[in-house]
């Protein structure tokens, strides 16, 4: 009995443990053998050494795949958390209806990523949306066409991406400005301290740890950003707006070559480990403080 | 030991039971038409006194399809009969193996009836391991015949008489070319121009054989040349547009031109157009046939009823009941040449002339665009350069370089 009662959390644990031993890492082993293979449409499991490393670096649509991954996370992480911050500040500033504007900005996260992408398209579709109706107005030169231009549509990702994931940011954002001790801020203000100096040396640094949460919620939909791409722009114009899952899926499910497919996933998992690592590394090391 | 008791289980209860034949097939033929033509297959099937398992998988032009049966050979349990094309079959082959139903073959004349270029898609190491359902032709180009009378413009039958034609039209305000922004499309004219362009021998040295010289040729310069000109002839909004979508804009007198395959055919035929009143179809300006064909293949199964299935169903497949109707519903010609084509239309039968002439004299060549020509890999990598130069500012020169690359990189 008092075994038990000692190893119920292991038994409870156990089948989880052992299913993500086997899916997870149990599959992560299984695509880096692949990855070292000359697998084509079928998995052969005759180790060749790096050739299908060498074809991945070899192809331009890969390079390409890989600028727009970094060109794509970068903005959409850093510009959803600017916007999100501002809009938490301006929401706390005590304004009415502030429940039923936080509602507005945070009703795009409810939206699936294919329906924000066909939404999108249409939008900035040249023929149908944006561009047409300014020149509806009588704006006879107005062009915003970055959906058909290769150099700019991966922007228009990036701006369906932000459109959907800023509310979210400011709801974390806003859910962190409410838990910062009010003692703290009173005492400020007494002191005269400028509203933006509270905000800059008090608040913001208060709230470290969400920041560091929104950077993993958002980074983690950035590498998944699949099916936004799909539905705006499906890899086009030409392959310009491709990101490494487009690529790893055409590789693997329309081309069948899944040894080109494996290898894109390992060096998809080698940047998601870069992010990951120094995180894990900073959760797990004993703090010092306490 | 298991497997052992099973299958001893499975022989002792079929022994005694007259073995009916069992098909289990995959197919992603699930919209209107496609769907209505499998259908017309499943009833000949029964009648035959058959038991046919469906098993539909659609989505991604394949890929889903090709995904389940992936999963169902890995795990040891092949379904009878694969909807596959082209050089996936004999890769398939390589991989698995394939049953060879020779027997039905021989016995039903096909050599007799197919032209040989497509007999050889049909065979694996020189034994029939495919049977084909129909033929496309992938070069044709589609006209809206009152935007041409209006403006005097005959079907092109040259490229420069295509681009002074467009030109013609661009000036009247009239967009040239209904073409959607998708890899597959563009892949699509690049074949024809290719094609045109360059001639069949041309076209089989280049994009069949993959020869490096006919790649970088001057020849294959003029192509991407040409593709830039095409490109200035299609409107501003033809980024992700579908292909029936762009049928539709030259039904609907919005555009000139399309260059589509004679699945275009069943969306003027569906919405009640007539060919030679409505719209006119001609082959693209040069000569030569491209085709792609679907066929079913049969994967290696254990037991008399499945094996029965197999020969029963490659027969009814090549039937030339079943070629007929299969293919009025599907908007493509019987692969079969004797079939009596009085009900089909006029593109039809041009389409099925040309194929037998162009079946004598070599010209009769595999479509790389649709997976006839060239494996998965090499043809992915093609289209890449394709629609990457197509839809950016590349010259030529990068292009066919570009393309002479990705193919070495992709054998």
């Amino acid at each position: 009995m008092e075994w038990l009662e000692r190893n119920v959390p292991k038994l409870v644990l156990a089948p989880s443990f052992v299913a993500i031993l086997i899916f997870v890492y149990g599959f992560i082993a299984w695509t880096a053998w692949i990855s070292l293979t000359k697998s084509r449409l079928m998995p052969k499991y005759e180790i060749d050494g790096f050739g299908q490393f060498e074809r991945l670096f070899a192809a331009p649509r890969w390079d390409v795949a890989m600028n727009n991954l970094f060109i794509f996370g970068g903005l959409f992480i850093v510009i959803s958390m600017v916007i999100g911050l501002l809009l938490a500040i301006f929401l706390d500033q005590r304004i009415r209806a502030e429940g039923v504007l936080r509602t507005v900005y945070l009703y795009p996260m409810a939206l699936s990523l294919i329906v924000t992408g066909t939404a999108w398209k249409w939008i900035l579709n040249p023929g149908l949306g944006i561009q047409e109706t300014v020149r509806g107005w009588g704006f006879e030169s107005f062009t915003f066409d970055w959906l058909i231009k290769p150099e700019m549509a991966i922007y228009t990702v990036v701006l369906a991406a932000v459109w959907q994931a800023s509310g979210f940011v400011m709801a974390l954002f806003l859910a962190g400005l409410r838990s910062v001790d009010t003692e703290i801020i009173r005492a400020a203000q007494v002191d005269g301290i400028p509203n933006h100096r509270i905000y800059s040396a008090i608040i913001i640094p208060t709230m470290a740890p969400i920041f560091l949460s929104a950077f993993i919620v958002l980074a983690h939909l950035a590498i998944k950003a699949f099916d936004l791409v799909i539905a705006l722009t499906n890899g086009g114009p030409g392959y310009s707006t491709d990101l490494p899952a487009t690529y790893m899926y055409a590789m693997a499910f329309s081309r069948g070559d899944l040894g080109q497919a494996a290898s894109s996933a390992m060096v998809m998992m080698g940047v998601i480990f870069a992010i990951v690592v120094p995180y894990l590394y900073s959760e797990l090391r004993p703090r010092r403080d306490h | 030991m298991k497997s052992v008791m099973a299958a001893s289980t499975a022989v002792m209860l079929a022994g005694p039971v007259m073995a009916e034949p069992q098909a289990e097939v995959l197919h992603w033929w699930t919209s209107g038409g496609e769907a209505k033509s499998v259908a017309v297959l499943q009833e000949q099937f029964a009648a035959e006194g058959g038991t046919w398992t469906d098993m539909p998988v659609a989505g991604g032009g394949g890929d889903a399809a090709m995904t389940a049966l992936r999963a169902r050979v890995l795990s040891g349990n092949a379904p009878t009969a694969v909807q596959l094309k082209g050089p996936a079959i004999q890769e398939w082959y390589e991989e698995t193996g394939l049953a060879d139903i020779g027997a039905v073959a021989e016995e039903n004349g096909w050599a007799d009836v197919l032209p040989e270029q497509i007999a050889e898609h049909m065979k694996c190491e020189g034994e029939w391991c495919a049977a084909p359902v129909n033929v496309h032709r992938v070069n044709w180009i589609w006209g809206n015949k009152q935007i041409l009378d209006e403006h005097g413009i005959e079907m092109p039958t040259t490229w420069d008489e295509f681009n002074a034609a467009a030109e013609k039209l661009q000036e009247a305000g009239v967009t040239p070319l209904a073409h959607g922004g998708q890899a597959w499309q563009d892949a699509t004219v690049f074949e024809a121009v290719v094609l045109g362009l360059g001639g069949p021998e041309f076209f089989q040295k280049a994009l069949v054989d993959l020869d490096p010289e006919a790649l970088t040729s001057d020849t294959m310069k003029q192509a991407f040349d040409e593709m830039r000109t095409i490109r200035g002839y299609v409107d501003d909004n033809f980024s992700g547009r579908d292909w029936n979508l762009a049928t539709a804009m030259v039904m609907n007198g919005e555009a000139a031109f399309q260059i589509m395959g004679d699945w275009a055919k069943g969306e003027f035929l569906a919405a009640g157009k007539e060919p030679g009143t409505d719209f006119v179809c001609a082959p693209t300006p040069g000569e030569g046939f491209l085709y792609n064909v679907d066929s079913f293949a049969f994967f290696e199964v254990d037991g008399q009823d499945k094996q029965d299935g197999q020969a029963l169903l490659a027969k009814l497949i090549m039937g030339p009941d079943f070629q007929k109707t299969f293919n009025l519903n599907k908007g493509s010609i019987p692969a079969r040449t004797d079939v009596a084509l009085d009900e089909f239309d006029d593109c039809a039968m041009q389409s099925n002339k040309d194929m037998n002439e162009d079946a004598a004299d070599g010209s009769l060549l595999p479509s790389y665009a649709h997976g006839m020509a060239l494996r998965g890999a090499p043809a992915g990598a093609i289209t890449d350069v394709v629609t990457a130069h197509f839809n950016s500012d590349m010259s030529s020169e990068d292009a066919v370089q570009q393309l002479a690359d990705a193919v070495a990189n992709a054998m």
